[in-house]
Parts: C-alpha cells; sequence; structure tokens
C-alpha cells in the first residue's frame, strides 16, 4: 500500500514519562487540529485517537509550540497569566502522554 | 477520549448545537453484499446503479480532507466487494482521511490482511452475530461465521492487532458476551458490542430479535464491568439509567456529531435512519457534502435544543436523554417520547398501543430477491426452447 503518511509502530514508545516544558515541542506530525465552537478538536491519525481542547488559549499555545524554544516560551508567548499555567502544563502533559504534542528532537532550546 | 474541561459549559451541549465536520461519519460504499443479514440495516443484497462513480468518491473524500473530517467508518453493503474499494482506500489515507471499515471478511484473505497491516491509518470491523456458528450462521447466512473466523486468523498472522469485532447484541447472543470477549482476545483484537435497532430489515425481525429486559439490565452490569476495554459506539445510551452512565457521550449524536453518506450519495441523520423523513440532501448537489451538513434543514432542526417531550418529567431523562431517534421511529413510536427500549417500561406500554403495520417503513430496499447462500434455495425454472426459430435473427441480431 502506497503511503504518503509514514507511520510509527504501533506501540511507539512514549515520550510523555518525560514531558519537560523546558524543552521544545511540536504539534505531533501525525497529528492534526480542527477548530471548533468550543475550541478545537485534535486527531491522532496514528492511535487514531481523538482529544476535546475545550480552553482557546490551550488551543493557541499547541499552534504555537513548534515555532517557540520551549512549552514555557509558547506560554509565554500566548499571554498565560500565571494563575492559568499549572493547569496548562498539566493539559500539555497528558496532549504528550497520547502523543498529541511530540518533542521537537535535535532543536535547540 | 481525553477531555480537557475548564470551562462551566459541558462539552455535549456544544456537541447537541452541531460541529464544523462530523467526528463518527459513516459512508456505505455500495449496497452490495454477498450476504443477506436478516438485520441489515440498510437492507443491502444488490448494488444500485446510481452509486457513486470512482470520481465522485475520491472528490468525497477531497472534501472531508478540506472539512478536517479525520476519519470515516466506511461500510456497505460489503464494501470490500467494490473494485475499487482499495483504490478508494489508498486514496483516502493519502488525503488525510483515516478508515475504519465493516467487513464480513469475505475479500480479507492472507494479502489484503498483509497490506492493512502495513498502516496504522486503517482500521478494520469484522462483523459476527455468534460467538459459534450455529448463532451466528442464523442470523448471517450459513458459513459467514467460518468466513469471518479466516479474516480474523489471516489479520493476526499478518500482525494486524487491536483490529474490531463487531456484534450487534441479540437475544439469541446476549448469553456469549464472554465468549465474544475470549473470542477477541484471542485474535488479539478489540471487542465492539452495538444496539440491535429496527432499521432496514431489521424492522422486520426486531420483535424476536431485541434483547429482553432482563438481557438488557446484564448488558448493562457487563458493560459497566469492562469498561472502556470493550467499544459500544456509544449505542447503549439508552441503558444509562440503569445506574452510573456508560463511557462516551450519551447523547443522540444524530446530525449533530454523526451522519451517514449512502451508496448514492444521500446524506442522512445517522446509519440507523435510512427514511426519507431523515434525510439532509445529496453530496452530488452544489455545495456538495459541505453544504448539506453545513446548512441542511434538517441539520439544523436537530441542533436546535429539544424540548424532550413527555420524557422530560422522568428522572432519567437526564442519562437517557429520550433514547435513540431511529429506534422509536422505526417502531412506530413519537420521536418525543420514550424509547421502545426504555429501562422504566414506559416503550413497552407505548409499543403496545401502536397499531400493527402502522410503523414508518424503511426507504429503499437492496435486498437480494433471488437465493443467497444460507437461504432457501429454490430452482431456478428455465425453459429450454426444443422447435426451430421462425426466422435466424430470433437466434442471433447479426443474421441477415
Amino acid at each position: 500500500m502506497r503511503r504518503v503518511l509514514i507511520s510509527q509502530t504501533r506501540d511507539t514508545d512514549r515520550q510523555s514519562a518525560r514531558f519537560d516544558p523546558d524543552s521544545p515541542y511540536r504539534l505531533h506530525r501525525q497529528a492534526e487540529l480542527r477548530d471548533e465552537s468550543f475550541g478545537a478538536l485534535a486527531y491522532h491519525f496514528g492511535t487514531r485517537r481523538l482529544s476535546f481542547l475545550k480552553v482557546p488559549i490551550l488551543v493557541d499555545v499547541i499552534r504555537a509550540l513548534g515555532a517557540c524554544t520551549s512549552v514555557h516560551d509558547a506560554l509565554d508567548r500566548c499571554g498565560v497569566p500565571d494563575s492559568q499555567r499549572p493547569a496548562l502544563l498539566r493539559a500539555l502533559a497528558g496532549l504528550a502522554d497520547s502523543q498529541m504534542i511530540e518533542l521537537r528532537e535535535g532543536a535547540s532550546a | 477520549m481525553t477531555v480537557l474541561d475548564s470551562r462551566p459549559t459541558k462539552l455535549v451541549d456544544h456537541f447537541a448545537l452541531g460541529l464544523n465536520a462530523p467526528i463518527c461519519l459513516t459512508w456505505e460504499l455500495t449496497y452490495a453484499c454477498n450476504l443477506a443479514c436478516v438485520h441489515c440495516l440498510s437492507s443491502s443484497g444488490r448494488r444500485d446503479p446510481r452509486e457513486l462513480t470512482t470520481a465522485e468518491c475520491t472528490a468525497v473524500i477531497d472534501e472531508f480532507e478540506r472539512m478536517q473530517v479525520f476519519y470515516v467508518n466506511i461500510g456497505g453493503g460489503e464494501p470490500t466487494v467494490r473494485p475499487d474499494f482499495w483504490e478508494l482506500l489508498d486514496y483516502a489515507i493519502d488525503h488525510h482521511v483515516g478508515v475504519k471499515f465493516s467487513t464480513n471478511g469475505v475479500r480479507l484473505d492472507a494479502g489484503a490482511a498483509r497490506r492493512l497491516a502495513a498502516t496504522d491509518y486503517v482500521d478494520v470491523q469484522i462483523s459476527v452475530d455468534g460467538a459459534s456458528a450455529d448463532v451466528n450462521d442464523a442470523v448471517r447466512g450459513d458459513g459467514s461465521f467460518g468466513t469471518a473466523i479466516r479474516a480474523m486468523e489471516n489479520l493476526a498472522a499478518a500482525g494486524f492487532t487491536g483490529f474490531k469485532i463487531s456484534v450487534v447484541v441479540t437475544r439469541q447472543n446476549a448469553g456469549q458476551l464472554d465468549a465474544f470477549k475470549v473470542l477477541a482476545d484471542r485474535y488479539g483484537a478489540q471487542l465492539r458490542l452495538t444496539r440491535l435497532r429496527p432499521s432496514g430489515r431489521g424492522a422486520d425481525v426486531w420483535a424476536d430479535l431485541h434483547p429482553t429486559a432482563q438481557q438488557q439490565r446484564e448488558l448493562y452490569q457487563w458493560l459497566v464491568a469492562n469498561g472502556e476495554g470493550v467499544l459500544t459506539g456509544d449505542s447503549f445510551f439508552h441503558l444509562s439509567g440503569l445506574g452510573d452512565p456508560l463511557p462516551g457521550l450519551n447523547l443522540c449524536g444524530a446530525g449533530r456529531v454523526v451522519c451517514l453518506i449512502d451508496p448514492v450519495g444521500d446524506v442522512y441523520a445517522c446509519p440507523f435512519a435510512i427514511h426519507d423523513e431523515f434525510l439532509a440532501g445529496n453530496v452530488r448537489s452544489p455545495g456538495g457534502f459541505q453544504a448539506v451538513w453545513r446548512e441542511s434543514d434538517l441539520f439544523a432542526s436537530l441542533r436546535r435544543p429539544d424540548t424532550g417531550g413527555t420524557c422530560s418529567s422522568c428522572s432519567m431523562f437526564d442519562a437517557c436523554r429520550g433514547g435513540c431517534m431511529a429506534a422509536k421511529f422505526f417502531t412506530g413510536l413519537p420521536l418525543d417520547g420514550p424509547d421502545p427500549e426504555c429501562v422504566q417500561g414506559y416503550g413497552e406500554a407505548a409499543l403496545a398501543a401502536v397499531a400493527a403495520g402502522s410503523a414508518p417503513k424503511p426507504t429503499g430496499d437492496h435486498s437480494h430477491r433471488g437465493p443467497v447462500r444460507g437461504q432457501p434455495i429454490g430452482p431456478v425454472p428455465v425453459t429450454l426452447m426444443t422447435r426451430r426459430p421462425d426466422r435466424a435473427c430470433d437466434e442471433s441480431p447479426l443474421a441477415g
């Protein structure tokens, strides 16, 4: 079968256990976001998992990740208030756990 | 599903108002099927001459890509009997549309299984309606259990783990839930149980096949005990009144997060509602599928808050939301009343009041007209001409 979307193995090793907000991340290469009235839907084509992102600023942060030097940098650039940071970091750790976001290997922090 | 929720509004309230694109889109590629299951929800059997062409199908996939419909559930009929099935599968994958397809296994030989195992972007769902050949074949036809098992063996041998074994729960197989789980575990598959709907030919057998009230309670307990390890397509939310809600949305998603595109391109509110009443439009019309999904009057009306009708005074209403629209419709019950399998028993009482023969009939019937394997086969009448033809052209149009 011809495949444009090269898939990883089904039991992709999980980076999530080591979610590190000081490192650069991005939306997973096999994941996409779709805007919805409540925020966005995230879908991972490899795990076939769907996540509902109900916090609009979280969606902004995920979209910004790829151009930022770290997760903290993305939170700064999106103007996330300190009071919301712990909740967003937990949410992002969860998204790393389900492979919706991934570490940018080789990118300089 | 992961729900990251920090706002007071419930996600389910957003779903009730509809999404930019469906989450659960079923696309039936053909009405043709090698089987003739007695409960077929789409009354499949014979191909419809108006079915979408390969080019029309790829145009629909292009639209899915633009709308970010991330994945579709392909079914039929038996989708793999379409000659362009594998071509369409490749096209969808190449255009960022994941596919889960339902099959009775007829075309899943060792080669097809290896091909499917090579990509994460396709999921396969094998249908069986019994954990043993006798129970399954009584509904799906002689030999169909063997066909399904062979397909499972091929997938497992090819290293395709986590494919789905899909079972419609009936009065006859409700006692086999543990056996289905054993079957799934044997092949490294995941069990999926769904509700029998009185849709298509299912309307003809529903009264005899739908689980009894006692079986429904046992099924609910079994689902609670097995949790998210068993998939249900959210089809048993009408049982949520029996206790804690089951995993899933617990909401009728028709026209809100769910829809059906049938083989001729007609868009219905849900796969179990093939009737003009629930027909929103056709993908061949100007604006295509997107216009139907976003602008059709039917879907707009389904996305308006519903009052709950006679169910709104019931203490269980928040749990079951009145149940399944299609189940009510095809049993002749009002849409704003109880589900025919209401756990409070209101459905049974309402059914008793439905005049015999008054329930709406499904739109379209593609059932086989002649004998099919497993069905009673009668002699085919053939008359041989014994006299000489009067003219040569009676035998050959090319004769002088």
